[in-house]
């Protein structure tokens, strides 16, 4: 949406000194024009009134627990994630998404159907996906789905599309990875486009060419909010800014300072290609888990992350980096109540984002902790963000 | 312990020598450990194209799979243009950038020349340290007049060899331990 209004600045501009030239009656136009300078979050759903938006995601993993060494059914953890969304809607939580990923350990490669189930047992939460590998997917089947999830919700659906950190989907899906840049490049901008167009002329290298092509049906509103998932590093999130587009940053550990960076490489390339970056919402995306105490936060959740992360990228975590996740710079958001609150906050401080989603369910987490941390999110966390970040 | 002799090269036969000889004294000082011969010109391997370790399938997922799970590992390598081999280069690349963490790295190289003493420490340790190998900081330098006809003439490459595998032993048993007692520190 913002590409479009990108280019009726420029149109108008042109328009304008065409005005001049000719000093012809430009009144509609002038309307344009206006438009272009009230843009603002609100098309992304977001008011930052509301202070700083908390989310639940989940990558769909589908891991043994550490403890018992036993895993769930596939179908039980798709139902679990769906009953966590419910609950999630219930303590109050702004927003719940789910992530495709291709391979062994993972349950949710179709994440738009399990969204759909989320649409229907909520009423008032935001689902999404986290994130959508647009790279291996048509772009006009991925909105179909999207728009008609929006639908579903009422108007509650978004898309975080992303290139893949696990890349399975690319053999399983019939891609190259040779492609993996220019795949998500030309399929993330047929996306935009149909979204901000209801009729799409369009040509590329990776599918066959749209010709006047009606994509339906339209979302709720006309479009939706669509981001851009950025891994980490300050490059990455410039191709955001100069997309004009959202941006979500998934952080693993470190230094906040760290990941400022990318946040403020993201805005510099907004301004570089001409949008306001007061206009695009930040959301950024990381590990979250609170209980009694950081030691027993940490006690808890160190075996799934560990053990997790072996069998998901094939290292683990290293305990000397775990334990320096507890100090309060760290990006980390597993600790007790209150550290994590202070974290939250600092964080928000430093990157002045509009939104946090959390990721505390993976490694075979039993749900009855899962259960107790959103209880703890309800009564203590979001109480303490919305006071402290509300305008 | 888990101990890895990679065999770095397509090229000749000397680096073998000179690793099946370092398998040789590991197996019989050490027979309780678990030792696994990696020869790359046994190995169809393709170059890495940026995916995980985990997604390589065949000789090229056996290999990087292996690598992964050592606790040490002995990489043997022939000097060619003044560099490592485009071979072992490639075992690097299709590895991730911490893999070497907490696994103790050692080296010998075989060379047509003493003047290429010095790329190990100029090139391949500077590798190894980017990647967090705890490195053995001593090599084993063989030349070519330390061979005849694919055996060791040399006795003090044996003597050599033979402290090499010591030292990758001795540095894995104590960094192993010293890392255990400092994680088990951790109250998690």
């Amino acid at each position: 949406m913002d590409n479009k209004f990108h280019e009726l600045d420029y149109k108008a501009l042109i328009l304008n000194n065409k005005i001049q030239k000719t000093d012809n009656k430009f009144s509609n136009l002038d309307n344009k024009t206006k438009k272009v300078g009230i843009l603002h979050m609100e098309q992304y759903r977001i008011d930052p009134n509301n202070g700083l938006e908390f989310g639940l995601y989940t990558l769909g993993d589908h891991l043994p627990d550490p403890n018992s060494g036993e895993r769930i059914s596939a179908e039980q953890r798709i139902h679990e994630i769906i009953e966590l969304a419910k609950l999630a809607e219930q303590a109050g939580i702004d927003f719940f998404s789910v992530g495709e990923s291709h391979q062994d350990f993972f349950t949710t490669q179709a994440h738009t159907v399990v969204l759909a189930a989320i649409a229907q047992a909520t009423e008032k939460i935001k689902i999404s996906s986290s994130s959508t590998i647009i790279s291996t997917l048509d772009p006009v089947r991925a909105y179909e789905d999207f728009a008609t999830l929006d639908l579903i919700s009422k108007g509650r659906a978004e898309i975080v599309a992303g290139r893949a950190s696990r890349v399975g989907n690319f053999d399983l899906l019939g891609y190259s990875l040779k492609d993996y840049e220019d795949l998500f490049e030309e399929k993330f901008d047929l996306l935009l486009q149909i979204n901000e167009n209801e009729i799409v002329n369009w040509e590329g290298k990776y599918r066959a060419p749209l010709r006047n092509a009606k994509v339906l049906p339209r979302p709720k509103n006309g479009s939706m909010p669509i981001w851009r998932a950025v891994g980490g590093t300050p490059a990455s999130a410039r191709k955001a800014g100069y997309a004009g587009v959202p941006m979500y940053l998934a952080h693993l550990g470190g230094p906040a300072t760290i990941f400022k960076r990318s946040i403020d490489a993201y805005r510099d390339a907004l301004e570089s290609r001409g949008f306001d970056p007061a206009d695009f919402p930040v959301s950024t995306a990381g590990f979250f888990y609170t209980a009694e105490t950081t030691q027993q936060a940490q006690r808890e959740t160190y075996p799934h992350i560990n053990e997790g992360m072996k069998r998901t990228n094939g290292q683990g975590f290293p305990k000397q980096h775990f334990a320096q996740g507890a100090d309060p710079r760290d990006v980390m958001n597993i600790g007790s109540p209150q550290e994590v609150i202070e974290k939250i906050l600092y964080q928000h401080e430093l990157f002045g984002h509009q939104r946090y989603i959390a990721q505390m369910d993976f490694g075979g987490v039993t749900f009855d902790r899962l259960k107790r941390n959103i209880d703890t999110i309800g009564s203590e966390v979001l109480p303490a963000i919305r006071k402290y970040t509300k305008k | 312990m888990k101990i890895v002799a990679l065999s770095g090269s397509r090229v000749g036969s000397k680096t073998r020598t000179a690793i099946d000889y370092t398998v040789q004294v590991l197996q019989d000082k050490y027979p309780d450990h678990d030792v696994t011969l990696l020869d790359l010109a046994d190995y169809d391997i393709q170059f890495s194209d940026g995916r995980n370790y985990l997604e390589y399938e065949g000789d090229t997922g056996y290999v990087t799979k292996t690598l992964m799970e050592a606790d040490a590992i002995i990489i043997g390598t022939p000097i060619f243009q003044a560099s490592i081999p485009a071979t072992l280069k490639n075992i690097f690349d299709l590895l991730p950038v911490n893999a070497f963490r907490d696994k103790v790295v050692s080296m010998l190289a075989t060379a047509g020349s003493p003047k290429h003493y010095l790329i190990l420490e100029n090139q391949l340790k500077p590798i190894l340290s980017y990647m967090k190998a705890q490195i053995v900081q001593s090599y084993v330098f063989i030349e070519e007049e330390d061979f005849q006809r694919k055996e060791i003439i040399n006795h003090d490459v044996l003597f050599r060899l033979e402290r090499l595998v010591e030292d990758t032993v001795v540095l894995t048993e104590t960094y192993q331990r010293i890392r255990d007692e400092e994680d088990a520190k951790y109250d998690f």
